[in-house]
């Protein structure tokens, strides 16, 4: 038997979410007394994994593999699971694995659990602790079916160094057939993506109109954070949908979320809630967000934010 | 084309979460359910196709007599019959198992779900009932065309949208974007009167297992009071994040 995780890479290096996912394998295989196998995708460098417990590393490659298509994955998925016998797989909580994951459940008649924020509580019945009603509660599942998948959420257990001495196959997997074919792909360059960012800047309404928007780039700009919004913002076109944050938009998990003009009503927060520390700047004392956050400057946004664009950049030349 | 339309029935988004019995339940007294927001766009986007290009719209829900006021709702939105499987909704395989049920005795072309729903926000069963049904599969969708037999699609990737084609038959997870907000649809009285008739069939469960089961739930802990920084001293919001919070 052995624990199997998926450590996803871009260009060749591995994501921050893969460092998080061998370490949360590790300490699962540790509590079951396995091995920790992961499994890569066109990478030539794979040893990184070794230094947060990964015994073993199926690497695949393969040109045909470089874009992403669910169908594919999930065969990989699938083949590397019967191969090393694994009992619970363990992917992270991206756009892409969200996609894979039900179809890899179904080929392996394995029982899934997403939004997983902790390591299991108990391994018998197997039993993971998950976030539920859009962050504002958690569920404890048990899964019992005899192979179990577990969709990490970001940031909820961290990268855990645990150094072993690791080896690297290369894995001859098939590739399955997909109809589903992919023709383009947009993707805004030179910008930190939502689901990437350690921290991310968001404003809301109080902004008033898309062309105040500099500042709240700026601001980014200096913090090395995406930028984000509420909801009414990019349903008055004031900014892009992708930047849509919350219960029916993306959720955030990041280390710092600041929100700038934002009043933070129920559907906002519920999305964010999963995000560390929360830092609120907005003119009215009485608004929601406060009871939310962690710091708070009640202030006008167009005065306080351009003076902490100045400060931090002080703060940062330092 | 023949559309079927999978609906959750979900509490309001601004509803106070509870539970009760030891923790081991939710608590439903005093919350207003509604169709799950994913669900509602894509009911919308099934209306637009049968006004534009000729459907017919079921709806389909797997739960206990309480959700038929919600698949009334999507009646009254412009469906045009709906089927309630008679089980309660426990697990998301559970629930994919049973909706392939009836997809596999519906023939349906196109069958739209919500990506997610706002409750247990699995977004699992759009992609598990693809694979039982063996149907394409295309999730986060915002975007799709309909020409004959074949689609072409939106989704959303990570900073991003990805252009795909599938063939028909073809399940999709949507969310906001397949329509935009302005355009959901509001229940008439006509529609509301016209709902009352409209056919709701009851189909028993095929009795599957749930793989996973919720033994008990759990409110995040409470937190503490919001620390306030003056804003004419912006340098000790930043000392606070740089030395206390650790974060920049
Ligand atoms: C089904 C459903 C789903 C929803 N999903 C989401 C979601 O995913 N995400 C989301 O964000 N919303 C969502 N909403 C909407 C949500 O209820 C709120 O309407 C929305 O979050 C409000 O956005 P806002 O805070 O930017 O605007 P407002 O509510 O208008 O608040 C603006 C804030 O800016 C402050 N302000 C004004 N001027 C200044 C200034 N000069 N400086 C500083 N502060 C200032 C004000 O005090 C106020 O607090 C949803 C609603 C529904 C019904």
């Amino acid at each position: 038997m052995s624990v199997l995780v998926f450590a996803d890479s871009k260009d060749g290096k591995f994501k921050k979410t893969a460092l998080e996912v061998v370490s949360y394998g590790k300490k699962v295989a540790s509590q079951l007394g396995v091995n920790l196998i992961a499994l890569t995708v066109n990478v030539n460098e794979t040893s990184e994994l070794y230094n947060y417990g990964a015994e073993k590393v199926l690497n695949v490659s393969n040109n045909s593999l470089s874009t992403f298509n669910a169908n594919k994955y999930a065969g990989l998925l699938e083949q590397a699971a019967n191969k090393e016998n694994a009992s619970v797989i363990i992917i992270d909580s991206s756009i892409d694995s969200l996609y894979m994951a039900p179809l890899l459940a179904v080929n392996l008649n394995a029982g899934y659990a997403s939004n997983v924020v902790a390591a299991p509580s108990n391994t018998a019945p197997f039993t993971v602790k998950r976030q539920a009603f859009s962050n504002k509660a958690f569920s404890h599942t048990e899964i019992h079916s005899a192979k179990k998948i577990i969709g990490l959420a970001k940031n909820s257990f961290g990268i855990h160094e645990s150094s072993v001495a690791g080896t690297t196959e290369n894995f001859e997997a098939n590739i399955v057939e997909s109809n589903v074919v992919s023709t383009n792909i947009e993707r805004v360059t030179g910008k930190v993506t939502i689901a990437d960012a350690d921290i991310v800047v968001s404003a809301g309404r109080g902004m008033k109109g898309p062309e105040n928007w500099g500042m709240i780039e700026e601001l980014a700009g200096v913090l090395n954070a995406a930028t984000a919004c509420s909801k009414p913002v990019s349903d008055l076109g004031w900014r892009p949908h992708g930047e849509h944050v919350g219960q029916t938009g993306k959720p955030v998990a990041s280390n710092l979320y600041i929100a700038i003009g934002i009043s933070g009503a129920i559907q906002h927060l519920a999305g964010i809630n999963a995000s560390k520390v929360k830092v609120v700047i907005n003119t009215d004392a009485e608004a929601p967000f406060f009871k939310a956050a962690d710091y708070g400057v009640v202030g006008d946004a167009f005065e306080v934010v351009p003076q902490l664009i100045e400060k931090l950049k002080a703060f940062k030349a330092a | 084309m023949k559309i079927l339309v999978c609906i959750s029935h979900v509490p309001d988004t601004t509803s106070k979460i509870n539970f009760t019995n030891n923790n081991a339940e939710f608590d439903k007294n005093g919350v207003q359910f509604v169709i799950n927001p994913y669900d509602e766009f894509c009911l919308t986007r099934a209306m637009w196709f049968k006004e534009k290009q000729g459907a017919t719209i079921t709806v389909v829900n797997v739960g206990g007599a309480e959700t038929e006021p919600t698949l009334r709702k999507a009646l009254a939105i412009g469906a045009d019959d709906a089927i309630r499987i008679n089980t309660e909704a426990t697990d998301g395989f559970l629930v994919a198992k049973e909706l392939a049920a009836v997809v596999k005795n519906g023939g349906y072309d196109l069958v739209l779900a919500g990506k997610e729903s706002a409750d247990y926000n699995g977004q699992m069963v759009p992609g598990m009932l693809a694979s039982l049904v063996d149907y394409n599969f295309v999730n986060a969708c915002v975007d799709i065309v309909v020409d004959d037999n074949s689609a072409t699609l939106k989704r959303e990737i990570d900073g991003g949208n990805e252009t795909l084609t599938a063939n028909l038959p073809l399940v999709v997870g949507g969310q906001k974007g397949i329509v935009e907000e302005k355009d959901l649809r509001i229940p008439n009285m006509r529609g509301i009167m016209m709902a009352r008739k409209k056919p709701l069939q009851v189909l028993e469960a095929t009795g599957t297992e749930a793989t996973t089961a919720i033994t008990s739930y759990e409110k995040p802990a409470a937190k503490g009071p919001v620390k306030l920084v003056d804003a004419s001293n912006l340098d000790e919001l930043i000392s606070l994040l740089h030395n206390e919070a650790k974060v920049i």
